[in-house]
């Protein structure tokens, strides 16, 4: 099932020598990662990074917003159970259509586990990243969890291994991650005032007791920022998650930045809350709203001086398989990994993740020329569009088979990632085709075009009836050079008054948590 | 009287089966059981019944009346 990636990979790869040679021009300054933040080519990492760092990030597609179009990750099962109780989870509820945080087809075993990865790791050669990340935490369950990555180590020592955890058990566990070389470490942090975590937490269950109310949140919020610290202090990277809830930890979560900033954390996620009655959840039976999208970004842009936020996140399922964005755990079942034979070849692997690095700095080619032709432009518009994608930072998506729409916001700065837009509404069927048109345009509204390599004829019409216009003609051509011409021909047309700018409206972040059903 | 899983609700997470210091619990088809032979409802070792604090369901763990309380040996 490698074709998909292949013709990602192949798509525009033609230009490649061309674009090498503008690349040479320019002496390969480009931008790269996930904040946007301008820094001169891949020597020098991402912002103010510094190189050991951003060796440790530049393929690991959760760290680096640039690396998440061309490189994939897994996430294995093999870890249930749980130590806290969160008012946004429900353990009960679970449906293979969904993508949210703790919903899983079926759990592995370590030794499972391991065979799903060298699976993976021969199907889809730019899975670079191995994480475990629930149903549970990681940490509620260290005997599964670390001898997966004992696995791993030993059978595909070139793929990194990351976890993902609530960090209450963290520091106990400290000198293990460490030793197994577990370089990426995400800790989920909502708050660090007790009296909010009341509200977030009904309960944690340390040191076998059960405690609740603003005792439990404070024994989790020490921890937490204790296990941080901890981890920081060994130079494992760390990046810091927080699930954003309109009205209990909204303002909140500028302490919560700064907080784990000082401790060293690399990387801020901010996530918009996923709630609807139908999880079963506190929140989704207390009519808790999730946030929308100019929520999400208004915070993400007030934190973002201080530290790299990130934008990309898919709030994936704890058994995902694939780029970011898309799903392919269908295709590795425990059922088919059994009647699969796997060869694990790790020189193949490093061979097509050559391939993978020369489309990388093509696109860094591509949209340093069209900066170069907006550097005369002076403007103080701002726009965002949607691109469909299927990876390689390519514009290689038909509009009606879009799972998501990556966001762009465009400035005479050039053109910046700030985040996705799942759009599939259908869990449990009983939804038409006009819907799902509906879901698509409520989730792009905020954008004044959508960029895809093609599109029919009806959604065209609708798209130009809600104000956003269909771009197709830059197929199978990368996004960021593309949008960047985009922009450049009309703030001409707004210069000579072909057309007016106007502000667009808002847009949903999320859409309960809903994949494909197909 | 032991504890006891009601399987309806149980999710099946596990997190109980590490907790059990008699090591009464194990899995059965998707979801877990409690030996009502091993369990002292955790007399003599913690203060509360470990499988109940740490179930994700509320009543989920809970005392089976249909058999006597435990009894620690004197």
């Amino acid at each position: 099932m490698s074709t998909s990636a292949q013709h990602q990979v192949s798509c525009g790869g033609g230009e490649i020598s061309e674009t090498m040679q503008v690349m040479a021009k320019h002496k390969s300054c480009g931008t790269v990662g996930g904040s946007g933040k301008a820094s001169c080519g891949s020597q020098a990492g991402i912002g103010n990074v510094p190189n050991e760092v951003w060796e440790k990030v530049k393929n690991h597609p959760c760290y680096s917003e640039e690396a998440h179009h061309h490189y994939a990750r897994m996430h294995v099962a093999v870890a249930p159970a749980c130590n806290i109780q969160c008012n946004y989870c429900n353990r009960k509820y679970d449906c293979a259509n969904e993508s949210r945080p703790g919903i899983v087809s079926e759990k592995l075993t370590p030794e499972q586990a391991a065979k799903k990865v060298l699976a993976v790791a021969s199907a889809i050669p730019q899975m670079s990243v191995v994480g475990v990340a629930g149903p549970g935490d990681p940490l509620a369950n260290p005997d599964k969890t670390f001898k997966t990555f004992e696995l791993v180590n030993k059978l595909a020592p070139d793929i990194k291994l990351c976890l993902s955890t609530n960090g209450l058990a963290l520091a106990d566990h400290v000198d293990t991650i460490a030793r197994l070389k577990v370089d990426h470490v995400t800790i989920t942090i909502n708050m660090i005032d007790p009296d909010i975590g009341a509200k977030i937490y009904p309960w944690i269950f340390y040191r076998h007791k059960r405690y609740t109310g603003i005792e439990a949140a404070s024994i989790l919020s020490n921890r937490q920022l204790q296990g941080l610290e901890m981890l920081t202090a060994r130079g494992i990277l760390c990046k810091v998650n927080s699930v954003l809830i309109p009205g209990i930890n909204d303002q909140h979560l500028v302490e919560v930045n700064k907080a784990v900033k000082s401790r060293g954390a690399f990387l801020h996620n901010v996530m918009p809350l996923i709630s609807s009655p139908e999880h079963g959840t506190v929140f989704g039976l207390s009519g808790q709203r999730g946030p929308t999208a100019q929520e999400v970004t208004a915070l993400q842009d007030s934190c973002e001086s201080e530290m790299n936020m990130m934008r990309h996140c898919r709030q994936c399922r704890a058994d995902a398989v694939g780029l970011l964005g898309e799903d392919r755990g269908a295709e590795f079942t425990m059922e088919k990994i059994m009647a699969m034979d796997i060869k694990y070849d790790e020189q193949a692997r490093k061979e097509y993740q050559a391939k993978v690095e020369k489309v990388r700095i093509a696109k860094l080619a591509a949209k340093q020329e069209q900066l170069a032709e907006l550097a005369s432009a002076s403007s103080e518009i701002k726009v965002l569009v949607a691109v469909a994608t299927k990876g390689s930072g390519l514009i290689n998506q038909h509009f009606g088979h879009a799972k998501e729409f990556q966001i762009y916001e465009l400035s005479t700065s050039g053109a910046k990632f700030v985040g996705h837009r799942p759009i599939h509404p259908y869990c449990q069927g009983g939804h038409g085709e006009d819907s799902k048109l509906e879901v698509a345009i409520g989730a792009i509204n905020d954008c004044h075009a959508v960029f895809v390599s093609k599109i029919g004829g009806c959604p065209k019409a609708e798209l130009i009836k809600a104000g956003i216009e269909p771009v197709d003609q830059y197929a199978c051509e990368f996004i960021d050079g593309s949008a960047i011409a985009w922009f450049k021909l009309y703030l001409d047309k707004v210069n000579e008054g072909k057309i007016k700018h106007v502000e667009r409206l808002d847009a949903a972040a999320r859409h309960n948590g809903l994949i494909s059903a197909a | 009287m032991p504890f006891k899983i009601i399987a309806s609700q149980c999710t099946g997470c596990s997190a109980c089966e590490t907790q059990c210091p008699n090591f009464a619990i194990s899995e059965r088809a998707g979801v877990f059981l409690i030996d009502p032979e091993k369990c002292t409802e955790c007399a003599a070792y913690f203060d509360e019944p470990q499988c109940v604090a740490v179930c994700p369901v509320d009543n989920t763990c809970v005392l089976d009346t249909a058999l006597p309380r435990h009894q620690e040996p004197a």
